[in-house]
């Protein structure tokens, strides 16, 4: 992969097929983790006659879409009063769906713009946002899954089992740093 | 504070034949309706720098010197007041910046 290169409203990049098959899959991944996560939400009849969605609310167990799908309040630490309780569930409850589509709908754009065998990517600016939240979307799941921390070492010992996983993960960071700095340059 | 536009209006939608004739202890609920909510940024090991002050400069529109005073403040000490007012402004602030993949939520100023 070369860095994003913009010009004027266009922002480009190559990908070689190995990257596109890493980065379709884990999009691809993630956003079943997602679409699950809306399949399994309760619809009551209420909410079917007047069209008005409400999701979950409860935060995911699975640590990775409890990352994704933040509460409202601060849950943890020296323990939430009811109130917030029960105002956590109702703002998860109101919000959730809209943030579900929100992220399929980035995870779409990359989909739909990387090629699976790799070669070009060319995106609009508003295709490149969208790319910016699905890849840290991304690296929000694998550095939840790594137990990536502040202090945490360039390249881990050959023998760790995250050892592969964290070179995939700095890729990400590459890429996502790089369309950060491209998009910044519109401004 | 950065962004500080307070929601004050509320004030004026209490019935005001009422409020004479109620006498409020110290603390009432009127004072906490008008106290603002806060939308707080919390540290992540996993956001970057770079992308944390993008989004603060494309959410709210501050300048990048504030932006990244802001994301300075979020990475150092571990949080950052990045909005306050009414409850559905801050609730909205929090629901962008979830979209944008930011660990925030909202707390009443205490």
């Amino acid at each position: 992969m070369i860095p994003w290169e913009r010009v004027g409203d266009t922002i480009t990049t190559k990908i070689d097929r190995r990257e596109s098959t890493v980065l379709r899959g884990l999009v691809t991944q993630i956003d079943g983790m997602l679409r699950a996560r809306l399949a399994d939400t309760p619809q009551d009849e209420l909410a079917e006659l007047t069209g008005i969605r409400t999701g979950a609310t409860t935060a995911p167990e699975d640590p990775i879409l409890s990352r994704l799908l933040p509460d409202f309040h601060r849950m943890d630490g020296d323990g939430p009063s009811q109130e917030e309780r029960d105002s956590a569930a109702a703002l998860r409850s109101l919000h959730e769906p809209e943030l579900l589509d929100h992220k399929s709908g980035v995870a779409g754009v990359v989909l739909d713009t990387c090629p699976p065998d790799g070669g070009l990517v060319k995106l609009s600016l508003e295709q490149a946002q969208a790319w910016l939240s699905a890849v840290n979307d991304v690296r929000l799941a694998l550095g939840t899954t790594l137990g990536v921390t502040d202090d945490m070492p360039d390249e881990l010992p050959e023998d760790d089992p995250r050892s592969p996983h964290l070179g995939v993960y700095q890729w990400l960071t590459w890429l996502q740093e790089h369309l950060v700095l491209a998009l910044s340059d519109a401004d | 504070m950065v962004g500080m536009s307070v929601g004050m209006s509320v004030r004026t939608s209490l019935p005001v034949e009422q409020e004479q004739t109620q006498v409020e202890p110290a603390g009432s609920e009127f004072a906490v309706e008008d106290r603002p909510w806060q939308t707080i940024v919390w540290n992540d090991p996993v956001n970057l720098m770079s992308y944390v002050t993008y989004v603060f400069q494309k959410l709210f529109g501050y300048s990048r010197e504030q932006a990244t005073k802001l994301m300075l403040d979020v990475h150092h000490k571990g949080r950052a007041i990045v909005s306050s007012g009414s409850k559905e402004k801050v609730e909205g602030d929090v629901a962008k910046l979830h979209a944008a993949g930011l660990w925030a939520t909202m707390q009443h100023e205490s």
